[in-house]
């Protein structure tokens, strides 16, 4: 199935939660994570399933005016 | 000699000396970010969030603000939904450890006006939701008195289109806000230039300023931290010390009694 992470197109051949996806693109703390324009909070991470069409954010700290 | 007290700013509860908030970006680099907002006193730093590009993106600026030991306020910047501020305040939340948001809703990509009808609405789940709203919000009475309403304790009027420079553009506005929100903590955000912009929002009777590219753009930003630090020193003393009332006609300020013979006709 497809996922869009970051605003890029990825293929993942077996079902995977939000934790193992994010581990396995080298996600390096401090993040938040929105699926699909909802927040994900940390602890539910392993919880959440991805499904075809997902589409994931992980935002890490900027500079900010 | 007569002295005048003065309280600290406050914001949801917790005291501040300083009376700027200072943003991270836009600077030369990262020592001139840490050396100038060390420089300007500021007590409280403003941050983001944006998409993680490498392995080590995030962490290399979270490690210097975080060396700084200062209170972190994150921003909801480039946001143009109810949606998408709520999503990114709650992510805010989580990384940054604090329930302060600076609420920013654009409305017009021209100007980066917030949209006022959308601020309202975010603000509202926002505060539901266990947060301390600073909304961004244009220097409009009405919009304002809705926000404290709402249970809002600080807020933060434009002074200029953000990253402008031009300084207050309408003080008549930020003065009726002033005068009709007596109880609010009141920040001029965005649009400032000069250190004497700041200065005149002191003045005014605004509690603090928040800028960023004032300081971030000038030729030397350390220097220019400096000169804003001073300026809200100035502004703030100068609405304590209650200004002399304007005359339209002049009057002198030397005695006239005792003047030479060549005065005399």
């Amino acid at each position: 199935m497809k996922v869009e992470f970051n605003g890029e197109t990825i293929n993942i051949n077996r079902e995977q939660n939000i934790q193992e996806f994010i581990e396995a693109r080298g996600a390096k703390p401090p993040f938040a994570v929105a699926l699909n324009g909802t927040f994900v909070s940390r602890t539910e991470l392993p919880i959440v399933t991805l499904s075809d069409g997902d589409k994931i954010e992980l935002l890490s700290p900027i500079q900010g005016g | 000699m007569q002295s005048l007290t003065d309280t600290k700013l406050t914001i949801y509860g917790e005291q501040f000396t300083s009376r700027m908030l200072i943003g991270s970006a836009l600077y030369p680099s990262p020592e001139v970010m840490q050396a100038a907002i060390a420089t300007s006193g500021a007590e409280i730093v403003t941050v983001s969030l944006r998409r993680q590009q490498t392995k080590q993106a995030g962490d290399d600026f979270w490690t210097l603000i975080k060396e700084m030991g200062l209170r972190v306020l994150p921003n909801t910047a480039g946001c143009h939904s109810v949606k998408e501020a709520v999503t990114l305040a709650q992510m805010c939340r989580e990384v940054f450890a604090t329930d302060w948001i600076k609420l920013e809703l654009i409305g017009d990509e021209y100007n980066l006006q917030p949209d006022p009808i959308a601020l309202l609405e975010a603000t509202e789940i926002l505060l539901k939701d266990g947060f301390k709203v600073l909304p961004y919000c244009t220097d409009d009475l009405v919009l304002c008195q809705r926000l404290d309403a709402l249970g809002c304790e600080v807020l933060m009027p434009w002074g200029a289109p953000i990253g402008t420079g031009k300084g207050l553009l309408n003080p008549y506005n930020l003065q009726t806000i002033r005068t009709r929100l007596p109880h609010q903590t009141l920040i001029v955000d965005a649009g400032l230039g000069l250190p004497s912009h700041a200065c005149q929002a002191l003045e005014l009777g605004y509690d603090a300023v928040l800028l960023n590219s004032a300081v971030a753009g000038a030729g030397c930003p350390i220097t220019m931290a400096k000169a804003f630090e001073a300026s809200t020193v100035a502004g703030r003393l100068s609405y304590l010390a209650k200004a002399m009332p304007q005359k339209e006609v002049a009057s002198p300020s030397t005695p006239t009694l005792g003047m030479p013979f060549w005065h005399a006709n």
